[in-house]
């Protein structure tokens, strides 16, 4: 790569750059040397990929918003009615699965930050410490995250049939009478899959703290153990304050799963009472029997707020830094 | 520095401690897939009568030979392949231009257009499903599509994936031209290059590692999509492998023996992808967190 560089250097210059000025003008020097043909090229290599984005995600977007307001049987536009904040007076006050949901979908995140992501943390600062085996370890914690939700959802439901499950099986409830239902009991069911959803979280968080203990300065630790601070308050004092840029995508990642949580809940047990959740019940206003456009657009509305509340702080905080870069 | 080493040679009691709490829980974390493994490889005959909590007499691949031909799997994987392959190589394609006008031509766009990307693709599938649907149904392509709309189609697939992955791609890729040296194409300019061959010559071959990363990724996570395929698709036969394994499931997969041995079936290419690619697909995950 380097020998690329040096290379093409002297010839570049030859002609002196416009301005020969540092780095930062140097780029917008890079305009004027541009032909038509060369702009034009730019404007379609930029252009293309964002009006394919922008048609189908943002566009979309703001239609779930504007749809929100209406009433709509999806045929003809002629049948688009407006009907002002009556879809979300329905859905807040008549929906009795509205509710439940949003405190799923909260429960989700919940669940996912206090257990399995400290747990991911803690598996990553073991396994950051040159030990033998590290690698084994690390395929063996990281194998749930490569797989679907669909498919872990059928490998979960192996352990918690009531009739042919591992759990039931063991502990002698498969009988009639005896059932315990995981699946279909609405007190135990989102615990059962969140031990699911855990199971998978536990290792994508050790692999993004993995990535962040390695961004550690060696010579940190090494300060902290000459100066006698055991493992537990080098950890507390010096690794884990270094580890905020992490600890941002962690919260981040988190908070986005537990509002895109789907795949595992659909296959399941479809959303069946007790592990409602806001995607769910968006979803089952398009490819349920009733399919209520507004209705439906209504609830993702919600969703994309909620959404919205967590992306807009996080992207505007990471790419300030990037612009002081 | 060498007294540290010396002493750390003998195997400490702490150390072992930690290897077999380590070794205890990555037995439990395989302990679920073991166990779909182990039903999987038994006739249903005999977990019927025995209980599945049992010691097998029989251990055997038949469930999975069974599931793959009554499910005709093939079918499925190739619906997968039909969509997977397309969708990888245009959103790295599209992002990579996108990510090097971003990285290399500082107009006063590129900061709004990557925001853009960016948060479209951190938004979850649901906020913009019911649209998108509905445009689906809309789109007349009669004579391109088998069911000449957007709609049930192999095409909007590819179109959705491409559209929703080149956000998180065109993030990492032009954090990862960023850091190659400006005099490149700075040079190349000067000498005359258009800007397609700075692109195509220059830029793009420097970004083996990170495409090679983002292809894996992108493979497994298009592969794993569930989601854009239950709602846009409508034909059962027309569905890639992971959708298709909720409809399998209850018409050929009738008992758990065979719905084990299915979803395994599914997992496996993801999980040969992982083994072979590992470091490729964990930098790629890293990529674009490392940058938060």
């Amino acid at each position: 790569m380097s020998t690329q560089i040096t290379a093409e250097i002297p010839e570049a210059a030859d002609v002196p750059p416009p301005g020969a000025a540092p780095a930062p003008k140097a780029r917008s020097g890079h305009r004027r040397l541009l032909t038509r043909r060369d702009r034009l090229t730019l404007g379609l290599m930029a252009g293309l990929p964002t009006i394919l984005h922008i048609a189908l995600v943002w566009v979309t977007a703001l239609a779930s918003i504007a749809l929100a307001f209406t009433t709509w049987d999806g045929i003809g536009f002629d049948s688009i009615q407006w009907v002002g904040l009556q879809n979300f007076r329905e859905l807040f006050e008549q929906n009795p699965q509205f509710w439940p949901a949003v405190q799923h979908n909260v429960i989700w995140f919940v669940v996912l930050i206090v257990i399995p992501t400290p747990l991911g943390l803690f598996l990553a600062v073991q396994l950051d410490k040159k030990i033998r085996f590290s690698r084994v370890y690390q395929t063996a914690f990281f194998l749930p995250v490569v797989m679907s939700m669909a498919v872990i959802g059928f490998v979960w439901q192996l352990i918690y049939n009531p009739d042919t499950g591992l759990i039931n099986s063991f502990i002698g409830a498969n009988e009639p009478g005896k059932y315990i239902d995981w699946i279909g009991d609405p007190d135990l069911n989102l615990w059962a899959i969140l031990i699911a959803a855990s199971w998978r979280h536990a290792g994508y968080m050790m692999i993004l703290y993995l990535a962040g203990l390695k961004g550690v300065d060696p010579s940190l630790r090494e300060a902290s153990a000459l100066d006698g601070a055991g493992e537990w308050q080098t950890f507390k004092n010096v690794i884990f304050p270094t580890l905020r840029p992490t600890n941002t995508v962690v919260l981040v990642v988190t908070i986005i799963e537990a509002l895109r949580a789907f795949d595992l809940v659909y296959v399941f047990n479809g959303g069946a009472e007790g592990t409602e959740l806001l995607s769910i019940l968006v979803t089952s206003n398009i490819i349920g029997e009733s399919s209520r456009i507004g209705y439906g657009s209504a609830i993702a509305v919600v969703l994309l707020l909620i959404s919205l509340v967590v992306i807009i702080p996080y992207l505007v905080s990471t790419f300030r830094k990037e612009r002081r870069a | 520095m060498s007294t540290v080493t010396v002493a750390r040679t003998p195997v400490r009691p702490a150390r072992i401690l930690l290897h077999l709490f380590l070794a205890g829980a990555a037995l439990a974390w395989l302990a679920p897939l073991l166990w779909a493994v182990y039903a999987a490889m038994r006739p249903y005959g005999e977990t019927s009568e025995k209980g599945y909590v049992s010691w097998p007499d029989t251990l055997n691949f038949d469930n999975f030979t069974n599931a793959y031909q009554q499910s005709d799997m093939t079918h499925y994987f190739v619906n997968t392949l039909i969509i997977a392959v397309p969708a990888v190589l245009l959103t790295l394609f599209l992002s990579s231009m996108v990510a090097f006008y971003v990285s290399r031509f500082d107009f006063r766009l590129n900061l709004a257009l990557l925001l853009v990307f960016t948060a479209g693709n951190l938004l979850p599938q649901q906020v913009i499903i019911t649209p998108l649907y509905r445009l689906y149904l809309l789109i007349d392509l009669p004579g391109i599509t088998m069911s000449g709309k957007l709609y049930d189609s192999a095409l909007g697939l590819v179109l959705i994936h491409v559209a929703f992955q080149s956000g998180f791609c065109a993030f990492v890729l032009s954090n990862y031209m960023r850091t190659l040296p400006h005099e490149l194409t700075e040079a190349a300019l000067v000498d005359g290059a258009s800007v397609w061959r700075m692109y195509w010559q220059i830029v793009l071959p420097l970004c083996r590692p990170a495409m090679a990363a983002l292809a894996t990724l992108l493979s497994i996570w298009i592969y794993n999509d569930f989601f854009w395929a239950l709602v846009l698709i409508s034909t059962g036969e027309n569905m890639p492998i992971t959708s298709a394994l909720n409809n399998l499931t209850g018409t050929y997969f009738t008992d758990p023996n065979l719905v084990a041995a299915g979803a395994l079936l599914t997992a496996i290419p993801t999980l040969i992808v992982y083994f072979v690619l590992q470091r490729q697909f964990v930098s790629g995950l890293t990529l674009g967190a490392n940058k938060g």
